[in-house]
């Protein structure tokens, strides 16, 4: 082993003969054509001229740095005391339950200071680690050559002997026995694990995104959902209404949230001649009911403005025309918002008249 | 009807007469009128000073008789609400036109719009300038009003109430500072590209309460220190890469720095 090939710089000067820093040679060897314009080759102008710093031939400005990394370090732990004392010395606990609006100005107090002695604690090491290694520490600018990766020759021969001596010891070509079961052990070991491990991640969605709560039937209850179910009755929806809605019921789902993240649905009511053919059969008398979840990256589209009938989708702009069953008018959706089909029951209250039209929501794989 | 034809002579078979007529008239009238939709009586002395108002400042586009025409709307079963807050916020008279009418200057005194208003209210019955006990931000559950300001309103007005960009130039505006009976009146009524949320899709009392919200949003200090505008991302991303960046380079510049 040949590792003591590493010449270390001692300390100014370079390897090539150049003079060290404290002369004024440099650029003196730069080769310049006749012209003055520029050389035919450049020449390693070697290291800059070393410059001392004011800390190193002054010795009061070397204590001053050495009070100024001080004073740093020691703002540190002023800031570890100041966030420690304002932990305890500012109330943020609301007195009563209501009063919680009364207790943000010392919260906001509590949090400015918290910060800013968070703040010094860490920046003040920080600063003062850096502070002392730029002023302080030494400054001289030293040499280490690159030495060639590959080994020597002789070093490679006895490498690939050693392995050869190994695998002769071991006898792996004579005992063919413990070669096969070690292959028998290692193979299954690698292939069967992720293969009943990963199983488990399923199963497919199947229909689940496809299917939502509403059904034939389905009553249209105001969302939020506040104690009782809020059914909608069609005489309260004057024309211009909007109304944010849920199917009935979906509180008593297995995971309401998962179910409101497909089922969600806006309704409003327009002037039945602004709807077109393909809106109509599932209208009712101007109320029409359309899916909340954009068919983009599935954002709720609850954007609608009342005069040019435009639902609009908050996340990236897509634009839906009411007047057209939800066409995308604008904006990176592909597919119309699915309208979900309404009539009244015997009371005179919206129920679905069936699902959604298509699976509500963004794409995905399984989605026909 | 011997005894009524007996008496048909009497002195006072005329005064009781006249008073049994006015008795019909009168109950006819209150059942044949629309319930009147004002909070407070107008008389028809306001009436017609609002018709002149009207005539000189809103008759160019809505029409002589507010019957509208193209583009202008009919103001006809607007209501007083509408005319309060469309006048009361300088929204109209029109400024210019673009993609929405901004919040402005009101130009008329208080009872020149609450003539203005009963004008409108006496073309046809429509929504009502709310009392001041229906807007009453005390009176209101803030916790039940922000829960139902995030359903039907935040998604255009920002959770905060601070506005949000619509389609084409129009844009839902900031909602700090305005008064509590502007806010229930858009509500009601609907202005511009806002949806209609009447008293069945938000009952009065829900109204009062997304009031009393709005109002704790507005007096509130932000726990956090700067709110920033409460606009989300786009003033606090920006914050963060101008101030936070420029920290982090100057800091950079530092460390490569010789020391003096």
């Amino acid at each position: 082993m040949s590792i003591d090939q590493t010449t270390h710089g001692t300390g100014h000067g370079g390897s090539d003969g150049h003079s060290d820093g404290h002369s004024d040679a440099r650029g003196t060897d730069v080769a310049t054509t006749a012209g003055g314009g520029l050389p035919e080759r450049f020449e390693n102008p070697g290291l800059p001229v070393h410059r001392h710093r004011m800390a190193d031939v002054d010795p009061k400005a070397a204590k001053r740095a050495e009070r100024q990394v001080a004073a740093l370090f020691g703002l540190s732990t002023l800031g570890t005391i100041l966030l420690v004392v304002a932990y305890y010395a500012v109330p943020i606990e609301p007195d009563e339950r209501d009063r919680w609006a009364q207790i943000a100005q010392t919260l906001r107090l509590s949090n400015t200071l918290l910060g800013i002695g968070l703040f010094l604690a860490l920046f003040g090491i920080g600063a003062g680690a850096v502070h002392w290694a730029k002023t302080l520490m030494p400054d001289e600018e030293r040499i280490e050559l690159r030495h060639p990766m590959r080994g020597t020759d002789s070093e490679r021969a006895d490498a690939v002997a050693i392995l050869q001596e190994g695998s002769a010891e071991a006898g792996v070509g004579r005992r063919p026995l413990i070669r096969n079961s070690l292959l028998g052990a290692l193979v299954p070991l690698s292939t069967i694990p992720p293969i009943v491990l990963l199983r488990d991640t399923g199963p497919l969605p199947g229909k689940s995104l496809s299917e939502t709560v509403w059904k034939a039937g389905t009553a249209l209850v105001q969302d939020p959902v506040i104690g009782e179910e809020k059914r909608i009755k069609a005489s309260d929806l004057t024309i211009g209404s909007v109304v944010h809605v849920l199917p009935a019921g979906i509180e008593d789902t297995e995971h309401p949230l998962d179910e409101i993240a497909k089922a969600a649905v806006l309704v409003m009511r327009l002037n039945p001649a602004d709807l077109d053919e393909a809106s109509q059969p599932g209208a009712y008398e101007g109320i029409v009911a359309y899916s909340k979840i954009c068919t983009h990256m599935g954002c709720p589209v609850a954007l609608y403005e009342q005069q040019t009938h435009h639902l609009l989708c908050p996340c990236h702009q897509s634009t839906f025309d009411l007047k057209q069953n939800c066409k995308v008018i604008f904006g990176p959706a592909k597919r119309p918002l699915p309208q979900l089909a309404i009539t009244v029951d015997d009371d005179g209250y919206l129920v679905a008249k069936s699902g959604f039209s298509e699976a509500a929501g963004p794409s995905f794989w399984e989605r026909g | 009807m011997t005894a009524l034809a007996a008496r048909r002579r009497h002195p006072l078979a005329a005064v009781a007469l006249v008073l049994l007529g006015l008795l019909v008239t009168g109950v006819a009238y209150a059942a044949v009128t629309p319930a009147r939709a004002q909070a407070t009586t107008t008389s028809t002395d306001d009436i017609a000073a609002g018709k002149a108002l009207f005539l000189a400042n809103c008759a160019t586009c809505h029409g002589l008789n507010a019957e509208g025409r193209d583009r202008f709307p009919s103001l006809i079963g607007v209501g007083a609400a509408s005319v309060d807050f469309q006048v009361g916020t300088g929204r109209m008279p029109l400024q210019a036109t673009g993609p929405q009418a901004p919040k402005g200057k009101n130009k008329f005194t208080a009872e020149e719009v609450s003539q203005l208003a009963a004008y409108v209210a006496s073309l046809a019955p429509g929504p009502a300038v709310p009392s001041a006990q229906q807007v009453d931000p005390a009176a209101g559950n803030q916790s039940n009003g922000s829960l139902l300001f995030r359903t039907n309103c935040a998604m255009c007005h920002n959770f905060a109430g601070k506005g949000g960009a619509l389609t084409r130039g129009k844009y839902a505006p900031n909602l700090a500072g305005v008064t509590p009976t502007h806010i229930y009146e858009a509500m009601v009524t609907g202005p511009q590209s806002m949806p209609v949320f009447n008293d069945s899709t938000i009952t009065p009392q829900d109204k009062r309460d997304i009031i009393a919200y709005l109002g704790a949003v507005d007096s509130e200090t932000s726990p956090g220190g700067f709110s920033l505008g409460a606009i989300g991302p786009v003033s606090e991303g920006l914050v963060a890469w101008v101030v936070g960046l420029a920290m982090l380079v100057g800091c950079a510049v530092w460390l490569g720095a010789k020391s003096s």
